[in-house]
């Protein structure tokens, strides 16, 4: 007598699983989604090509001028960045003194690096090393002019070197100005809020390039006679008042969302305005709002492409400016060298876009548990 | 109350010192000041002007050719990137795997590229690279493209046109009569009467009435190569035609996260209560879905809207005329008068800026929710 044994589960129909399952949920779902499919699948296939044949297939990639970009049927340049990617970088900094540039470079990234990994212990130190130390190291090594290193004129420098630079004294001075004037526009003193209200509405009402033109031609005529900045120190001010504007309403946001529990709490408690504000109200507030302000530093690192209107040269400024040089003037030059500018500047946006989505999921798992 | 007067204090000092110093500058160095400029000749011309002008018109008339050149660009991008905008938005939330993340895609590279980079792609890179006037590349011998910009026909109106016009005109009234009463039928006892096939109807039948009494409306004024350069048609500069393009591709990528998120924000129990009453799928989202959705995408559409129209200075860079291309900069250059003619040029920004967040302000206030504070 044999005992019965149970049969196998069929395997589940073949039109329910793997590849072909998904491809009729999510690309052949009913007669238009079919359609939108073929449509979009055309057009990446189209677009794709053409951007593989032009940086790859008919590009060229070895030479020492324009003549190795001259082909019947011509590609991206390469050899043009090649030859110009010291400069893109550096600028007109001088040959010997760069490894000063590429120090800054470095140690900024040591500071950075933990500091954006929430798991790294020692935030308070890094940060005094990033807010103080790193600052004037960085101007020193740059500037020289002292410890015996040869002064470096700001009008050679340039490329990602100036870029970095407006972008990161931007970001650097724009939060604290920027919370407080939000500090100041929700504040009980009505000519300190007046104040502050007027120069946000001011600065958020007017184009950036209008701002720098005013710090270019403008300031000048402000000061006594005599007393002058430089042109890279009269953008910076402007690039900061400017995000400062804009740092504030995210900042405001942040402000707002805070319950009025926690005021009156801290009044409770005996704490003074500057001590709740500090101590309350601005670590909540600044840690709703980071995805806001990183989308700030992200406009912000977009916009300091501006200062070449101006007559500095930043990344995009060094490449439009060798495009006049005659050894590589080919049909491609412009488009080759608006390609390399432009990846460079998607990947620290992206990189930056990324960053603010991944804190926003660390920190909002931290609320939701809590 | 002594910190506010202490603020005060030191605001009007440092009012005074500025004004002292821009005063004892502008003296030294021999520079007018007023705005008496605005009157004198310009002397310079302009390659695009939407109104009568010449060399010899007033800095003022340059003024406001910039500032109309400004609002076309400007005009022009909020229509095209809010389609576009709204479509890509829209594919973002597509089902279909491939169609998403094509528009995906296109977001990430357009909003993380700088403007001005885009710009001068456009124009250095692509617009500026077409061959000259004589191997135009031609669309149907009718639109062609070169290094001098795009020659469209132009379009000329005949006298038939004005039947077109009523025709038109009484289709749409009658388009407004059957929309009243579809809704009145709908209020009174829940009938959804359709209302495009009598519109289509009476639209095709008025105006195959203005063809039969008019004719065609229209003739076209070709463009044909004479020379170096094109006669005839509507010649389209490239410095417009780059700046559109960049400014609407890229605010259209921002506009798309922004309805992507403004149509998750509305909950899915609102659909299914909308098909639960018995609401079809298009009325549920024309009804239900969009109201809501609007009440999100909303406010911050109104800030790239003033994006858009701030971004368009960035004409400078390729000299397309706006207003602060002819005005804050070839202007300037001229008189030399920085104070007045920044002045003027924030202020007109500012005014703009203020005026569409107000419109927009009345109109957040009239769709949100009632005893919800905005």
């Amino acid at each position: 007598m044999s005992s019965w044994t149970p049969t196998a589960p069929r395997p589940a129909p073949a039109s329910t699983v793997g590849f072909v399952a998904w491809t009729r949920a999510n690309l052949f779902a009913n007669k238009l989604d079919t359609a939108l499919t073929l449509l979009a699948f055309t057009l990446v296939v189209y677009v794709v090509e053409a951007i593989f044949g032009w940086a790859i297939i008919d590009a060229s990639f070895t030479g020492d001028d324009r003549t190795a970009c001259l082909k019947e049927v011509q590609g991206a340049c390469w050899p043009f960045i090649e030859a110009k990617f010291g400069q893109f970088i550096y600028g007109r900094y001088p040959d010997a003194e760069r490894w000063r540039v590429d120090l800054v470079f470095l140690s900024g990234l040591i500071g950075l690096i933990p500091m954006l990994m929430p798991n790294v212990g020692f935030k308070r130190a890094n940060m005094i090393y990033l807010l103080g130390f790193y600052p004037i190291f960085a101007f020193i090594m740059l500037n020289g002019g002292m410890l015996g290193l040869a002064t470096v004129d700001t009008t050679d420098w340039g490329g990602l070197l100036v870029t970095l630079v407006v972008a990161i004294t931007g970001i650097v001075a724009s939060l604290p100005l920027g919370i407080l004037l939000a500090l100041g526009r929700r504040s009980d003193l009505p000519i300190v809020r007046a104040l502050c209200i007027g120069f946000i509405e001011i600065f958020r009402g007017v184009p950036l390039i209008t701002v720098l033109f005013m710090a270019s031609v403008m300031l000048p005529l402000f000061l006594p006679d005599g007393v002058n900045f430089d042109k890279l120190v009269r953008c910076l001010i402007g690039v900061a008042l400017f995000s400062s504007a804009y740092m504030a309403e995210v900042v405001r946001g942040g402000l707002q969302a805070i319950p009025k529990g926690q005021y009156e709490a801290a009044a409770a408690l005996g704490l003074g305005y500057w001590k709740t504000t500090r101590l309350i109200i601005l670590p909540q507030a600044l840690k709703l709002v980071i995805p806001g302000i990183v989308n700030t530093f992200i406009g912000l690192f977009k916009d300091t492409t501006l200062v070449l209107i101006v007559g500095l040269f930043d990344l995009l400024g060094i490449v439009q400016l060798h495009f006049t040089d005659a050894s590589w003037a080919t049909p491609e030059t412009h488009i080759t060298g608006y390609v390399f500018a432009g990846a460079v500047f998607w990947l620290f946006c992206f990189a930056m876009s990324r960053y603010s989505i991944f804190m926003e999921n660390h920190l909002s798992t931290d609320r939701t548990s809590s | 109350m002594l910190l506010q007067a202490l603020v005060l204090g030191a605001l009007v000092l440092a009012m005074v010192w500025l004004v002292a110093n821009v005063q004892s500058n502008l003296e030294r160095q021999n520079i007018n000041s007023g705005f008496g400029f605005l009157s004198e000749r310009a002397g310079f011309g302009i390659n695009q002007t939407l109104i009568d002008y010449s060399e010899d018109s007033s800095f003022a008339r340059v003024l406001t050719v910039g500032l109309l050149n400004t609002l076309l660009v400007s005009v022009l991008g909020i229509i095209l990137a809010t389609i576009l905008g709204f479509a890509l938005g829209v594919a973002r939330l597509s089902s279909n795997w491939l169609v998403n993340k094509t528009a995906m895609v296109y977001v990430e590279i357009f909003r993380n590229v700088p403007l001005l980079l885009q710009i001068m792609f456009w124009y250095f890179g692509v617009l500026r690279n077409l061959p000259s006037p004589r191997q135009a590349v031609s669309l149907g011998d009718a639109v062609f493209l070169s290094n001098r910009g795009i020659v469209v026909p132009a379009l000329e109106m005949t006298a038939a046109a004005w039947w077109y016009g009523a025709a038109l005109a009484a289709s749409g009234a009658i388009y407004v009569w059957l929309r009243r009463r579809a809704r009145l039928s709908r209020l009174a006892d829940g009938s959804l009467i359709s209302i495009w096939r009598p519109f289509a109807m009476i639209a095709l039948a008025s105006l195959a009435f203005a063809a039969m009494m008019g004719g065609v409306p229209f003739s076209f004024d070709i463009p044909a190569l004479k020379g170096f350069n094109f006669r005839g048609g509507i010649t389209v500069i490239p410095e417009f035609v780059a700046l559109l393009l960049a400014l609407s591709l890229y605010t259209a990528a921002f506009i798309a996260e922004i309805v992507r998120a403004g149509i998750q924000s509305v909950s899915k129990g609102q659909r299914e209560a909308a098909s639960a009453l018995g609401l079809p799928d298009n009325t549920a989202l024309r009804l239900v879905v969009i109201p809501q959705a609007l009440r999100v995408i909303i406010p911050p559409l109104t800030s790239q809207y003033l994006n858009l129209t701030k971004n368009s200075s960035l004409a400078v860079a390729i000299a397309y005329p706006d207003i602060v291309s002819v005005f804050a900069g070839t202007t300037l250059t001229q008189v030399g008068q920085a104070v007045e003619i920044i002045f003027i040029t924030m202020m007109i920004y500012l005014t703009l800026s203020l005026l569409t967040s107000f419109a927009m302000n009345r109109y957040n206030a009239r769709i949100a929710l009632v005893g919800q504070k905005s």
